[in-house]
């Protein structure tokens, strides 16, 4: 282990941590999309709020962290993916500022038509997002970003491999965050909502099982090598992920919320690994190892010292948070807060 | 200028939208940045006071600027994030020589940021049912993670300018990379100090410019007269600051970045007593400085001392190594200088008239300058990003590496910088909208009166949400709207 594969293992760390919180909470704004007309879906819209709205801020920094560290650590192998990837990440981009303008602003606007649109761009940013991330890890995977040189801008991305992957990660996030979503409604005591959660769940995992044997047939076609890979040295981790996630989709069907969002966590991860163990020692396979593209050397070893800062840091702080909150000390300040505007006020009220 | 523009089109075709794209999406990021870093302190202040002194007026002011610092950290967050990309869908020459050496700043950033995020949840969701000392130590780190922060970004852009901690093998990339070296170069502290001057500055006359609006249309109470002086008072001990930092780092950009100099004064022949221009067109073509006000020697006398000092003039720069907009330079200079100038004539008759009566000064002139303070000091700090970042030009590492070399190979970058710029727009215009909403909705109810006191009494908080979302049916969502934000009565 160098320190440069080390540092490729704190990204992945950080992806695993964007798949879990990040992916699961644009999940959760495809369902505040699909949740239907304005009295309809408000129920599901409240709940989708509240339990996203106190943590979005700090499930998307995860993703400035991926970035950060990886244009540090392997600044040559992240200009050619933004270069070549320059369209998907860009609209993935787009996706972020319609998320986040709607979390930004939703909970203090102050017409309930406006918060409706608010509502509209979270869905679209939740479609978009995850689509074009999970889009250029197709690309990625499958070889098709070049060290160097634009590569081709269009089919880098436009097939049947990277779309899939897309595909597959639209609905992973669906079916986590109906999940996820199935356990807060235990939770917080809301029967009826947990029965229209668990109907989703189970339509979106269905979903992401098709996705998921579409990217095998895809990869298996497409990227003989890449396939061979997953099916070799990655197989107990895709064992795994998809024993973890079918168990998580058989809890959710039968409503069982104990436990569940750790099933469901251990699953998405798997993949996550999975992918990263396949794709091992390449940064962009097969042409650019890791050893071959990692900066400086004491870069790595700062990289890895503030990691360890991090890890010191801000998980006692999140540790706090959590706490304080299970303790019910932090809610929304009424005298500061909408009170008159209908559900969705509610939805900050817990941190 | 059209030869400017001309020189500038004959660079890759994606270097005028990413370059326009780029600066747009910064100067929009800061804009919220200085109530990011200066809101948490005055906030801080009036709930100390609060506390202190049982002063319901202070602690209502807290707790609405905790809320408005909510909002705009989230708009900063999304707008960071859209920069973080950035580097790399725009700059992907940058990311890939230089990666490993600006990088090494921004590993601090992300965790400073964390923490951040983390104690400004706390902060703002725990105004009801925390203890009220608790509740203020768990904010009273917030000012000084967010400087941190700051002083991570822009030891990055100080290091642009000052690159510093490697050198450069033969291949030209950077080896013996010194973190040290990199994140304190040589221009950091005057970058830092005079930003964070400016981030004050900026949210203190902004925040007091609410209240003096207020008070100029009759509203003269203890809320509005503490909203005016805690934020005016701060504002105006560093506004003469200000202008002693900003005059040191002229001087060092005279000695270090002797073509950004030339370009930010539009001095056109090297020579001893150059001539001030206030404003003036600068000719590329002609190399000379139309309308304008001239004052002989001053230029000199502010770079050394004395009228006798030599400057080095645009016409002694190769034309390749010029800025590429000197006008441009010149004008955010003269206006910040301006800005500078004027606010500390502001600050100077608020000391005054303060010290005679001990409160709000009374004339109306003063009232209506101040109210407008605010706007100008962003004005200011957008003028002085223009004078660093285009002075900089040509290169994106001074006299080390190009921007156009930088500059992606993507085709699409005009389309995105359209994107962007509607998004944006519609961002912007949300915001404030959101931000106005927030003050008529609180201007109905000035003072946070008793029952709504904070630090009340701690409700069950699982029980509490299950009977809101119980309360939720539908119909009857409109009105639980109000007891299911934390307040049984109304
Ligand atoms: C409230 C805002 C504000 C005010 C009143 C001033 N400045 Fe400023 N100035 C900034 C806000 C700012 C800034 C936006 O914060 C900059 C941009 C980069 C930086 O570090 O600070 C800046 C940059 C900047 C630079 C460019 C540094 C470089 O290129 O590396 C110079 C030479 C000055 N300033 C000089 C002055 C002088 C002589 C001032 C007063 C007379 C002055 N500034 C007032
Ligand atoms: C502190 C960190 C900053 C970094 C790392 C940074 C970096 C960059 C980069 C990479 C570019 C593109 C290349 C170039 O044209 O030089 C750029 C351009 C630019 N930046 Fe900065 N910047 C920073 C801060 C700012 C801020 C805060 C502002 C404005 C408020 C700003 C205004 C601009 C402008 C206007 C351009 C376009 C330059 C031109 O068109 O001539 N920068 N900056
Ligand atoms: C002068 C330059 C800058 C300063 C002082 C600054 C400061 C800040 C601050 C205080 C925040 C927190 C949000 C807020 O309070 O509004 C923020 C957010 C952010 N900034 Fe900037 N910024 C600057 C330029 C940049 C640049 C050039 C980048 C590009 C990489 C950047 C990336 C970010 C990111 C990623 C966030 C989101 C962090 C979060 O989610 O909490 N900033 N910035």
């Amino acid at each position: 282990m160098t320190a440069a594969d080390l540092v490729a293992g704190v990204i992945v760390i950080g992806m695993t941590l964007y798949a879990w919180s990040g992916i699961a909470d644009f999940g959760a704004g495809f369902w505040d999309l699909i949740a239907g007309g304005k009295a309809h879906g408000l129920r599901a819209r409240a709940l989708i709020d509240e339990v996203i709205t106190p943590v979005w801020e700090a499930n998307h920094v995860w993703l400035i962290y991926i970035l950060v560290v990886t244009w540090t650590a392997f600044g040559g192998a992240f200009g050619s993916i933004m270069t070549a990837l320059f369209v998907p990440l860009a609209l993935a981009a787009v996706g972020i500022v319609f998320r986040g303008a709607n979390f930004a602003l939703r909970k203090d606007a102050a017409r309930s038509g406006a918060r409706q649109w608010s509502g509209w761009l979270f869905g679209i940013g939740a479609i978009m997002t995850p689509f074009f991330l999970g889009t250029s890890v197709g690309a990625i995977l499958s070889g098709r970003v070049p060290p160097n040189g634009v590569g081709n801008p269009v089919n880098a991305w436009v097939n049947a491999v990277s779309i899939t992957v897309g595909l597959l990660t639209v609905a992973l996030g669906a079916f986590v965050s109906a999940a996820y979503l199935v356990v807060e409604c235990a939770r917080r005591g809301v029967p009826e909502l947990r029965e229209y959660f668990r109907i989703r769940a189970l339509i979106a995992g269905i979903a992401a099982l098709l996705c998921g044997v579409a990217v095998a047939i895809a990869l298996r076609v497409q990227e003989r090598s890449m396939f061979n890979r997953l099916t070799s040295r990655s197989i107990p981790l895709i064992v795994l992920g998809v024993l973890a996630l079918g168990a998580a989709f058989v809890m959710s069907g039968r409503g069982v919320a104990r436990g569940l969002r750790v099933v469901a966590a251990v699953g998405v991860a798997a993949l996550v690994w999975a992918w990263a163990i396949a794709q091992y020692p390449y940064l962009l396979p097969f042409r650019l190892t890791i050893a071959d593209g990692a900066g400086s050397s004491t870069s790595m070893k700062w990289l890895l010292g503030w990691f360890i800062v991090a890890l010191v840091t801000v998980i006692p702080m999140l540790i706090v948070l959590y706490t304080l909150d299970q303790r019910g000390h932090l809610g929304e300040d009424p005298m500061t807060s909408v009170r008159d505007v209908g559900a969705d006020a509610s939805a900050g009220r817990r941190t | 200028m059209t030869t400017t523009w001309v020189a500038l089109a004959s660079g890759p075709v994606q270097l005028t939208p990413a370059r326009s794209q780029m600066g747009f999406t910064l100067a929009f990021h800061i804009l919220l940045v200085p109530l990011g870093v200066a809101l948490p302190t005055l906030m801080l202040i009036a709930n100390y006071k609060g506390l202190r002194h049982g002063d319901a007026a202070a602690l209502s002011l807290a707790r609405r600027w905790s809320h408005a610092a909510g909002l705009t950290f989230a708009v900063g967050a999304v707008t960071g994030t859209v920069l973080s990309f950035e580097f790399g869908l725009l700059w992907p020459g940058f990311t890939k020589t230089f990666g490993d050496v600006f990088g090494l700043p921004f590993a601090i950033e992300g965790i400073a940021f964390f923490l951040e995020a983390l104690l400004v949840a706390i902060y703002i969701y725990g105004w009801r049912r925390m203890k009220p000392w608790t509740h203020f130590w768990f904010g009273f780190p917030i000012p000084f993670v967010a400087i941190i922060g700051a002083l991570s970004i822009i030891s990055v852009n100080s290091w642009m300018n000052a690159p510093a901690g490697f050198t450069l093998d033969l291949n030209g990339k950077p080896t013996k990379v010194n973190p040290f070296n990199v994140i304190f170069n040589k221009a950091l502290p005057w970058e830092l100090s005079h930003f964070l001057i400016a981030a004050y500055m900026a949210a203190t006359f902004t925040v007091a410019s609410v209240y003096v609006v207020g008070w100029l249309r009759g509203r003269r109470d203890r809320y509005h007269k503490l909203g005016i002086l805690i934020p005016f008072t701060i504002g105006a001990i560093l506004a003469p600051i200000q202008v002693t930092v900003g005059d040191q780092i002229a001087r060092w950009v005279y000695q270090n970045q002797p073509a950004k100099f030339a370009a930010m004064e539009v001095v056109t022949k090297s020579g001893t007593h150059q001539p001030e221009y206030l404003f003036g067109r600068y000719d590329p073509a002609t190399n000379t400085v139309s309308g304008g006000i001239k004052i002989p020697g001053l230029d000199s006398w502010l770079a050394g001392g004395s009228t006798n000092t030599n400057v080095t003039g645009l016409a002694s720069i190769p034309p390749q190594n010029r800025a590429s907009n000197v006008t441009l330079t010149h004008f955010a200079f003269d206006i910040m200088v301006l800005i500078g100038t004027l606010l500390v004539l502001l600050a100077l008759y608020y000391a005054v008239a303060y010290w005679r009566r001990r409160d709000v000064p009374h004339g109306r002139i003063f009232l209506w300058v101040a109210a407008a303070a605010g706007v100008v000091s962003y004005i200011a700090i957008e003028a002085g990003w223009i004078t660093t970042e285009v002075g900089r030009q040509p290169w994106i590492v001074w006299n080390i590496a190009r921007t156009s070399g930088a500059v992606t190979t993507a085709h699409s970058v005009t389309v995105t910088m359209i994107v962007i710029y509607v998004l944006y727009a519609f961002l912007g215009v949300a915001t404030i909208a959101v931000l106005r909403a927030m003050a008529t909705r609180w201007r109905l109810k000035p003072v946070i009166d008793d029952d709504t006191a904070p630090y009340g009494p701690r409700p069950d908080a699982v029980g509490a949400v299950e009977s809101e979302v119980d309360a939720d049916d539908g119909s009857g969502a409109e009105t639980g709207a109000g007891a299911r934000s934390g307040r049984r009565t109304p």
